[in-house]
């Protein structure tokens, strides 16, 4: 049976089938129901939940507990996001696991507290200093932001390294009908965390490699990783690619706006399609480049609510063609007719 | 009496700093070898080396894990306190010790030791107090003296510029949850004698759970002192004790209050895997029907003044779209006019999956209020319908190519004995004229979506007064228009 929820609530029950026993929260416009809905359920189901006084302090719990062997995560906006850069940066460096959230709202600064996604590039791209990178999925339902933070615990232990769920406000505060799945996950030993017994006193959680060849290998180490996650985790979705000689590229919440306008230019009889990525990091880049190549692609219209952020991911992978960057800013969500009247100002024809 | 075996506790030669080492990184006369030697030896009076968990900082002592042959994890500068809770949460048997310097503890960490201190977490806090930042050459510290010459106060400490000298443990006292709060020196012989017992207590505090001790002991830093190990000791008693009271400020011996009540707790853990599914699944459970295909996409505006249920209506709606199997998404403006302001809720609902779920052109306007209809009027498909409360909207409908139905839903709420309930008044009454969704459904709904059940009567009751309305009002085809093919 499904049952009506947001977003944000759809995360917590994915989390807990995702078998996380460890919130750690802090408050913030357009994430807190996550908070409140953890700070419910958590406790109810004999795991923990516990607001931390910032959310450096709460970054740091994670990187005390995820090194302790728990599945744990926390989530929050951009501010709260860029607060949580160093811990990140150590959480990598460290190797350990944990899943983050983050319901994206306007920046930079306070900005405001409606859509944007405008943290494309501080998460996708690492966020804090050093050479390392995260996970990062891009729900676009209600339905997957309880699928993919149940899944993320599981990709944060295969490879041992952060796992974003990067979404927006929309996405968060939308309310869709959502099928809770029925088999709980489990995390598989961990021989290498702080477990407080004879067995692990011998073990290190620490990101520092003082000679420069120690850290060469480490960071060269972490490098093979992240290749090796393009190769296995890369996920998308394609609708009408296989004949379209335009092609839609977005995530979240303007994904959805696409596949509505996508529909309509094919009732008008334009080959349109839609490719939607599941993660942007790694991102479906040689997928992208295939369909340009190999397929009858001609432009892409990457829409997104920044200032192209994931069209430089996309020109990259495919530098033969030209791509539009169909951009909104400051928290305006475009409806399905703009994104369709500006993809034709921006393609000078139709 | 001092001992002169390495402790178990400690790596027979340290290894991680280089093979077969057998010193530390420490300079000569520095504070931390003396202060680690002690958690040593506590640890291994305690017998406690495979449960400990030692926090590093960053801070000359980020190496601590070259010596403690124990668990160990080294934090980003000031967060220990913060890690050690982290760590806290998940072992419970842990001894789990935050050690750290006065630039990590009361300086860039100041926050996460004061919410670490205050939550009274079960662990031990060692805070090395030598007056300087160490590790990085020696430039000021919060801890820092009046007049003291450093690489950042070249002309001495100001108050004036810097401010004064913080007391940390004077700050830990001012909370009620830490159970042990010391001040110690390594001044000389004596003072290292009694610093030795405070770190055993501290330790021993935590794990017989009593609660959060903090330790502070003032060291010496004779590198960065610009002193001998000797003249540095000296200028320890004579400067650094004075302006830091070497004494105890609090010491309960028996739990805190937050252990106390953290004993109290129920420590059964997770639920088993079968019983959480069924708690998660659970939240609503209404029969469905399958209902006739051939339902038009419905793109529904509700809007109104914030408090007027414009949501909740919004949520119903598709909460009946789910009874009947149907797709459905809810998109609530949200934020600062909650409270008070204009409010609407967008609702769509189709037999296929649904892309964007905003509604920019309504088939069906639900208003509320007199501005809601202002606003949306001219948004809505030709063709399409408005369902509008006349009770607080007292202007003809100005568009000749929708339908509309006018309808007093809250002198009718009120009349019933509910006023609040106008939004159900309206809901039903788009029911009624669309046919979607069922009154059936909408009436088997309303139980579960209402928090207070005492008003579910009331709540039907607006339903068949809103159907009976709508039977003795029908709504006219739009004048001008067509109905839409949709
Ligand atoms: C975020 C951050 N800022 C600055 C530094 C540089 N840093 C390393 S150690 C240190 C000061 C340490 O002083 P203290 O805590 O007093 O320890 P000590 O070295 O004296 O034992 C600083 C500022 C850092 N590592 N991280
Ligand atoms: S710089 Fe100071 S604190 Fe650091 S090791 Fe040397 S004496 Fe000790």
């Amino acid at each position: 049976m499904k049952q009506l929820m947001k977003g944000n609530e759809a995360v917590v029950h994915g989390a807990l089938v995702g078998g996380a026993t460890h919130f750690f929260g802090y408050p913030i416009t357009p994430a807190s129901e996550i908070a409140h809905a953890a700070a419910d359920f958590f406790p109810r189901t004999g795991r923990h939940f516990l607001q931390a006084e910032s959310e450096v302090a709460a970054i740091n719990m994670i990187y005390g507990a995820a090194g302790a062997g728990a599945r744990t995560m926390t989530a929050s906006s951009g501010p709260g996001v860029s607060l949580m850069a160093e811990g990140l940066s150590y959480i990598a460096g460290a190797e350990l696991p944990c899943v983050i959230v983050d319901v994206q709202r306007a920046g930079p600064g306070l900005g405001n507290i409606w859509p944007e996604q405008s943290d494309y590039n501080m998460v996708v791209k690492g966020g804090g200093h050093g050479n390392y990178h995260n996970a990062v999925y891009v729900p676009n339902s209600a339905q997957e932001m309880c699928d993919m933070t149940a899944h993320a615990f599981d990709i944060a232990d295969r490879y041992r390294v952060t796992v974003f769920i990067l979404s927006d406000a929309y996405i968060g505060q939308m309310m869709e009908p959502v099928e809770i799945p029925d088999s709980v996950h489990h995390a598989p030993a961990k021989p290498w965390a702080l477990g407080a017994t004879s067995e692990t006193r011998d073990n290190l959680i620490t990101s520092i490699h003082m000679s420069t060849a120690d850290q060469a290998a480490h960071n060269w180490k972490l490098k093979a990783k992240y290749d090796q996650m393009e190769a296995e985790i890369t996920d998308w979705e394609e609708v009408f690619t296989d004949d379209a000689d335009t092609l839609f590229v977005a995530f979240g919440i303007t994904a959805r706006i696409c596949l509505t306008a996508v529909q309509r230019l094919r009732a008008r009889g334009v080959r349109a399609g839609l490719l939607r990525p599941k993660t942007v990091f790694p991102f479906p880049r040689t997928r992208i480049a295939e369909l340009v190549d190999q397929g009858p692609v001609r432009e892409i219209a990457v829409v997104e609510l920044n200032d192209g952020m994931m069209a430089d991911d996309v020109q990259l992978a495919a530098p033969s063609v030209r791509v539009h960057r169909l951009n909104w800013l400051g928290g305006q969500v475009p409806t399905a007719e703009q994104v369709l009247e500006m993809a034709a100002q921006k393609a000078g024809q139709r | 009496m001092i001992k002169h075996k390495k402790p178990d506790a400690f790596y027979d030669t340290f290894e991680r700093k280089g093979a077969g080492q057998q010193t530390t990184h420490y300079c000569p006369g520095c504070g931390h070898g003396t202060v680690h030697k002690m958690i040593a030896e506590a640890i291994d009076e305690f017998g406690v080396r495979d449960r400990t968990i030692f926090c590093s900082p960053v801070g000359c002592s980020v190496f601590a894990y070259y010596y403690f042959d124990t668990g160990n994890i080294q934090c980003a500068h000031g967060r220990a306190p913060a890690v050690a809770t982290g760590m806290r949460r998940v072992h419970d048997d842990a001894v789990i010790i935050s050690y750290q310097g006065d630039g990590d503890l009361a300086g860039i960490g100041t926050a996460e030791i004061i919410h670490a201190a205050n939550r009274g977490e079960n662990i031990t806090v060692f805070f090395v107090n030598n007056a300087i930042y160490g590790m990085t050459g020696g430039q000021m510290a919060p801890t820092t003296l009046i007049g003291q010459q450093t690489l950042t106060t070249p002309t001495g400490r100001s108050a004036a510029t810097d401010g004064n000298p913080i007391g940390m443990c004077e700050l830990m006292s001012a909370l009620s949850a830490p159970v042990y709060v010391e001040r110690v020196s390594l001044g000389d012989g004596n003072r290292v004698l009694k610093a030795r017992r405070a770190v055993r207590k501290a330790l021993k505090n935590q794990i017989d759970g009593v609660g959060f001790s903090f330790v502070e002991i003032l060291s010496p830093c004779p590198i960065n002192w610009k002193l001998t190990p000797m003249d540095a000791r000296k200028w320890l008693i004579e400067n650094l004790e004075p302006a830091f009271p070497v004494k105890s400020f609090r010491d309960t011996g028996t739990p805190g209050a937050v252990a106390t009540a953290r004993a109290a707790r129920d420590p059964s853990g997770p639920i088993p895997d079968d019983e959480m599914v069924r708690l998660l699944g659970s939240q609503s459970e209404i029969e469905t029907i399958d209902r006739v295909t051939g339902l038009p996409e419905q793109r529904v505006k509700v809007a109104g003044f914030g408090g007027q249920g414009v949501l909740s209506a919004g949520i119903l709606l598709a909460n009946c779209a789910i009874s009947e199997g149907l797709h459905a998404t809810w998109l609530p403006s949200y934020g600062p006019e909650m409270r008070g302001g204009t409010a609407n809720a967008s609702v769509i609902v189709s037999e296929e999956s649904i892309g964007s779920p905003l509604v920019d052109e309504p088939t069906t306007l639900i208003a509320l209020n007199g501005p809601s209809i202002d606003a949306f009027e001219g948004s809505v498909v030709p063709g399409g319908l408005i369902v509008a409360n006349s009770s607080l909207i007292d202007r003809e409908p100005a568009r000749s190519d929708v339908r509309y139905c006018m309808i007093p839903a809250s002198k009718i709420a009120q009349d019933i004995g509910f006023q609040g309930a106008a939004n159900v008044v309206l809901l039903a009454a788009y029911a009624a004229i669309e046919g979607f969704p069922a009154i059936d459904i909408l009436r088997r709904v309303i139980p579960h979506a209402l928090k207070k059940k005492n008003l579910v009567d009331l709540n039907l009751q607006m339903v068949d007064a809103a159907v009976e309305f709508v039977a003795e009002h029908p709504v006219a085809a739009p004048s001008a228009a067509p109905l839409p093919v949709r």
